[in-house]
């Protein structure tokens, strides 16, 4: 019980329940249970992306390019369910998937073997991405009757009265999180991120991590990019700017070292919900829109000071114990 | 499509000379040559003003209307153009320009030749052109949209906005304008409760749009003068069940709300229209060309179906009142933009 009250997460949680309260205090529908549906549903595109961004972050990188891969895929995808309408819908999920790893893959292959820095190679290929869109698309625009109904359909479709699109970032949640604590790899990129050089000691290759990691990024923001492009029912070219800032802010916010080596899959989850919730809360609180980003940017910062103090204090009670 | 045109140029010119310059004075009963140079062919966009021309010059009878553009949308080709039509001797030139300033010494060579020379929808700077045709001004915009929401919630309801950013100049204009239309009597059972920004966002525009609706349960229609915003606003509306209870205008492109339009989630909305454009600037520079006005400011022009056009100051001059889609129209527009 104690260990509970210690970890990060369950300051986070308590964080959202406190800002729950205060939502509900100016809109109490908030809490209904379909509106927790539709936030969730909502923020599932986060989570999926910030899982990869938490890897990313793990290993002492940043990933910029995360927006720029959502809206290359998401364009490409469209394009091929606009012009090849009876092509399954399976094929342009994978495709899209597939066109986001290649894209991640581009990004892990300059920084593992072009030695270029992390944040440097991805805010170069941020635009270039962002720029292959429109060259892909001519600046047109691919939507909702250009689009077919089942292409559509794949975020909205229920299973249990819950959306596909949830029940994706559920699955993806579940996965990374049994990849990230009992799968060897998942293990190395902890490693490189906590030690590198104790981790290449023990044999822990770092340009194959790198390779996996932007791959992975890349393959969940290419599913990210279907998702989206399918929920809005709308491929525009630009599609998820400035997502990737939302992506690192989760992570930090879920107790990921921004400097790499710690952080859970669980916290990260709990970070994106964070900033769902109060995304989706800030147009129902009867607030004008600038005191709004401001207020977002308020509470973002707060729940991070929070957060770091009480584990900075965990910290010091650990040590003081230790020297006792 | 290119070598087609190569080989009109070609005959043309050989049609020009053959029929030699002199005779075209004493020729009376020609018709006027009227060119609609655009930015760039095979564009829907510029077809449709092509159509609107042709539609001014079967309404006037004199007219001949000529659909020009270079292959690629760059300043050079309309100056090229420009050059063959000066030794054509064309009687006038409409342009919508890639470029502000570029064009300004080959249309004043164009002008000096006897040649009027007006601009619509990219404009030329003063004194590259006589008149310079603009789709619309805030005023008229703001206003029409307030109209339309009312038409389609019976007068009646909270109205929300979804707006670009909250620095945009365009959209700040406009707003303004719509709250001063509906302080018209007549709207005295609506009422504007806010104005959300959707940062032309995909994602934070259907955020506010669905915002709005659980803010204001009793909400009646959304305005959203953005093209991202309009959008995103359709599919919140529809992903909400909302389809009728809340209604939606806005400005759009009708290829991209076709779909929401036909399935009725948004019964109207408005955007100029390049058949207009087209239809009015044929009108000016026959106008202009027979000498009925001079281009001065305060001249009027009788512009057809788009009423009386007046020069203002700068020889700008303003089509009018956005052109309305619906159910009816949207899939022949939707082709063209």
């Amino acid at each position: 019980m104690r260990e509970f009250f210690k970890k990060r997460e369950t300051t986070l949680l308590i964080l959202i329940a406190v800002m729950l309260l205060l939502i509900v205090s100016q809109a109490p529908s908030f809490v209904s249970p379909e509106n927790i549906l539709r936030i969730i549903n909502d923020t599932s595109i986060l989570i999926m992306v910030s899982i990869g961004q938490f890897m990313v972050i793990l290993t002492g990188g940043i990933d910029l390019s995360v927006a720029s891969i959502i809206g290359f895929s998401g364009m490409a995808a469209s394009m091929m369910n606009q012009y090849f309408p009876e092509m399954p819908i399976v094929f342009i999920l994978f495709a899209g998937v597939g066109i986001g790893t290649v894209l991640g893959l581009f990004n892990g292959i300059l920084i593992a073997y072009g030695k270029v820095p992390p944040i440097i190679t991805t805010l170069g290929t941020m635009s270039i991405f962002r720029g292959f869109t429109f060259v892909l698309s001519k600046g047109q625009w691919v939507t909702a009757h250009e689009m077919t109904e089942s292409y559509m359909h794949i975020p909205h479709g229920t299973f249990l009265g819950v959306s596909s699109l949830i029940w994706v970032g559920v699955v993806v949640s579940l996965v990374m999180y049994y990849f990230m604590k009992y799968v060897k790899t998942g293990r190395e990129i902890y490693a490189i991120g906590g030690n590198k050089v104790a981790a290449l000691f023990v044999g822990v290759k770092e340009n194959k991590i790198n390779i996996i990691v932007y791959s992975l990024v890349g393959m969940l923001s290419g599913l990210a990019g279907v998702m989206w492009t399918a929920r809005y029912a709308a491929a525009v070219n630009e599609t998820a700017i400035g997502f990737e800032l939302f992506t690192v802010a989760a992570c930090v916010l879920g107790g990921v070292n921004i400097a790499g080596g710690s952080g859970g899959v669980a916290g990260v989850i709990l970070g994106a919900l964070f900033l769902g919730i109060l995304t989706n809360a800030l147009p129902v609180v009867h607030l004008s829109p600038f005191y709004q980003l401001g207020l977002q940017g308020v509470v973002i910062l707060g729940a991070m000071i929070v957060n770091s103090v009480s584990e900075k204090r965990n910290e010091k009670k650990l040590l003081n114990r230790r020297l006792q | 499509m290119r070598k087609i045109l190569i080989l009109l140029l070609v005959l043309m010119i050989t049609a020009t000379f053959s029929f030699a310059a002199g005779q075209k004075e004493a020729d009376q009963d020609s018709p006027l040559k009227i060119v609609l140079l655009v930015k760039s062919l095979g564009n829907g966009f510029f077809e449709a003003v092509a159509d609107g021309g042709k539609e001014a010059a079967a309404e006037l009878g004199n007219v001949e209307s000529i659909y020009m553009g270079p292959s690629a949308s760059t300043a050079e080709g309309q100056i090229e153009i420009i050059e063959t039509l000066i030794a054509q001797q064309v009687d006038g030139i409409a342009i919508s320009a890639n470029d502000r300033d570029a064009l300004i010494p080959v249309t004043r060579k164009a002008m000096k030749a006897g040649i009027k020379v007006i601009s619509f929808d990219s404009g030329i700077n003063v004194g590259g052109r006589i008149v310079d045709l603009v789709p619309s001004v805030e005023e008229l915009i703001g206003r029409q949209q307030v109209q339309l929401i009312a038409e389609l919630t019976d007068y009646k309801g909270q109205i929300g906005i979804v707006s670009s950013t909250s620095q945009a100049t365009n959209q700040n204009a406009w707003i303004k304008w719509m709250y001063e239309e509906i302080k018209d009597p007549k709207y005295k059972d609506m009422e504007l409760v806010e104005v959300a920004y959707g940062d032309d966002a995909s994602d934070k525009s259907y955020r506010e749009a669905v915002g709005l609706m659980q803010k204001y349960p009793g909400l009646a229609g959304i305005i959203s003068p953005t093209t991202i915003g309009i959008l995103a606003s359709a599919k919140a509306i529809e992903d909400e069940g909302m389809e009728g209870k809340v209604q939606l205008t806005g400005l759009g492109l009708p290829s991209e709300m076709q779909h929401y339009i036909e399935n009725g989630t948004s019964g109207q909305m408005a955007l100029w229209n390049p058949i207009d454009l087209g239809y009015t600037s044929t009108f000016i520079l026959e106008a202009l060309i027979t000498g009925k006005v001079a281009g001065n400011e305060g001249d009027k022009i009788d512009a057809g179906r788009m009423g009386t056009i007046e020069i203002g100051k700068d020889g700008k001059a303003v089509m009018g009142t956005p052109f309305v889609f619906n159910k009816d129209n949207i899939a022949k527009f939707a082709v063209m933009f």
